[in-house]
């Protein structure tokens, strides 16, 4: 018994058993799937029209992708890559997120201001929450208690009270908000403004902006840096922000909120995501149309490998 | 063992003139720096560079040119060390050498070591200087880079001593700087792309292709990146030999093209 568990931890420890990444191409209408440890695309599967947003069910049995403009978000089996139902969403989802009791998924319709609360077991549409102009970023709070949308024109954060589907407050933010992310302990919640250039950092208990990041790449317009995609390492060392055209990832301390490093990956940097335990980050390109990884301890890009056309969303399966 | 003392004898004298001219150091530091740090960062947003063997992902411009930086110090100081040999063969050290019992071709090739070595000390001061700007390489790289830059400043010094059995005035050395160093330089992957000179230029393109420099520039730039390029391996290494044989012809008192030159 020792041995076999010395072999599963030697196994682990070598990284033999990669994470596999998923890329929704939008302008494939496939997903390229990634072994994170040889760094290559295993399979591309067919899917909705313009595939962006991609989460898994906390299982991992299930994927869900935003097909936009197939008003649908496909349910994929991860096991066969087979779609196996669409769930009823609305008109043009872009982004979700899934509540952590598993079954509540919160989807955007951008085109109808609207978002819309889907029971993935039913399959019924419970709720449609009225909120700003083109909504796009959404997150839920790792307690369940919150469900948070960013409306692009509105430049407003929507707080919904997850327990009775109502928007309850609003937070202005720099212009056009588009991805938001709780911290791990949820007592934080970082927004990332395109047009405004800024992320904000919020405290939740306030519903107050309490930090706001600026950034400036020596050599790039101060127009192209446009934030997007963040992630936050769960040691709360680092803050991952997706630059867009300004073609970089930006590292910030997330404890002094200062810009630690700028990375160069490929063109629009769009969406971010972790694998094998956050020792590795994974950047959409959409302009490029490729991935580029980078190693989280060294804070260095190590690839960056192509995927389809106009690569947007990124899950990750351990 | 007179080989090996005539050798050692050589590439300490060598080791010694450089050492007290300070200022061939500076100066072969100061030209690739200012490459580096000023051409470099005026480029940076103008050129793209897409993903292109040995990168494995997007670098900077600052980056790609750092191959080619190392190449123009072993060019510049190849042709230096050996069109040396137009004075020294007259009135230096040389003088008395070449006319030593020992073999001229083993002299030649003495001297040409002499000079790649001292080349290698100014290229390592380079990346050491680079490193300050963050262009960090593994320390495998610099280690797997040494040999080929060797090949490298043979083959550069081998051409600079071919072509100083032509010249019978150091004053020339401007006429080879205008037509031998400064093409070769530009018209290789030292400071662009061969595939964005294509996009502008096809002929240009072809010729950088047919530039050994080019393939000197490339096995740098993969030997820095733990990498062998073969073709450019093989193509550096038979230019280097074939410019050593031609060397060693031109400077055979009974057959060379200098002696000929001259008419004696």
């Amino acid at each position: 018994m020792k041995k076999r568990l010395l072999a599963l931890s030697l196994l682990i420890s070598n990284g033999v058993l990669a994470d596999t990444a998923y890329v929704t191409n939008e302008k494939d209408d496939t997903i390229s799937v990634i072994n994170t440890e040889t760094l290559k695309v295993t399979d591309t599967i067919d899917v909705g029209m313009r595939p962006r947003g991609i989460i898994f069910s906390q299982d991992f049995r299930y994927l869900y992708i935003c097909a936009s403009n197939s008003d649908a978000v496909q349910v994929m089996d991860v096991n066969t890559h087979q779609i196996i139902h669409n769930l009823p969403s609305g008109e043009d989802p872009e982004q979700f997120a899934l509540h952590p009791n598993n079954r509540h998924l919160y989807i955007a319709n951008e085109d109808d201001a609207v978002v819309t609360v889907v029971d993935t077991e039913k399959r019924d549409v419970i709720a449609q929450i009225d909120v700003g102009v083109e909504p796009e970023g959404m997150a839920a709070s790792p307690d369940g208690k919150w469900v948070i949308n960013t409306s692009e024109t509105t430049n407003m954060l929507h707080w919904i009270d997850a327990s009775t589907q109502t928007l309850v407050d609003n937070t202005l933010v720099d212009q056009r908000p588009r991805h938001v992310e709780f911290t791990d302990d949820g007592k934080s919640l970082w927004a990332s403004s395109e047009i405004g250039g800024t992320v904000s950092v919020i405290d939740v208990a306030t519903r107050q902006i309490s930090h706001t990041i600026r950034f400036k790449i020596p050599g790039v317009h101060r127009d192209k840096i446009q934030p997007v995609g963040v992630k936050l390492t769960a040691d709360g060392k680092y803050a991952f922000v997706a630059l867009g055209p300004a073609n970089h990832v930006a590292v910030v301390d997330a404890n002094t909120f200062e810009v630690l490093d700028y990375l160069l990956v490929g063109r629009r940097v769009w969406q971010l995501a972790f694998a094998d335990n956050q020792t590795r980050l994974l950047t959409t390109n959409g302009v490029s149309g490729d991935v580029s990884v980078i190693d989280v301890d060294k804070l260095k890009v190590i690839k960056t490998l192509k995927v389809g056309r106009y690569p947007w969303g990124v899950a990750v399966k351990p | 063992m007179k080989y090996w003392m005539a050798f050692c004898g050589i590439v300490t004298r060598e080791l010694r003139r450089f050492w007290h001219q300070k200022a061939r150091l500076v100066s072969a530091l100061v030209r690739p720096l200012l490459w580096l740090v000023v051409f470099a960062a005026g480029f940076r947003a103008a050129l793209g560079i897409a993903i292109i063997p040995p990168y494995s992902t997007y670098i900077t411009y600052d980056v790609y040119i750092v191959p080619g930086l190392a190449g123009i110090i072993l060019l510049f100081n190849g042709m230096q060390s050996s069109l040396s040999m137009v004075y020294d063969r007259e009135m230096g050290s040389m003088k008395v050498l070449l006319t030593s019992p020992l073999p001229r071709p083993f002299l030649l090739v003495s001297k040409l070591v002499a000079g790649a070595l001292i080349s290698l000390l100014q290229v390592y001061a380079f990346f050491a200087l680079a490193w300050f700007f963050d262009i960090q390489m593994s320390l495998l790289g610099y280690l797997f880079a040494a040999p080929m830059l060797f090949v490298t400043a043979i083959m550069v010094g081998a051409l600079g001593l071919l072509l100083s059995s032509f010249i019978r005035q150091l004053e020339n050395f401007a006429g080879v700087m205008n037509f031998v160093v400064f093409p070769m330089f530009f018209l290789s992957s030292a400071l662009y792309p061969l595939w964005k000179l294509k996009e502008s230029n096809t002929i240009l393109y072809y010729i950088a292709q047919y530039n050994p420099f080019t393939h000197g520039v490339e096995l740098i730039r993969f030997a820095l990146y733990e990498q062998v390029n073969v073709m450019a391996f093989v193509i550096t290494l038979l230019t280097a030999v074939v410019f050593c044989g031609a060397a060693i012809y031109g400077y055979d008192p009974k057959r060379g093209m200098h002696n000929r030159k001259a008419g004696r």
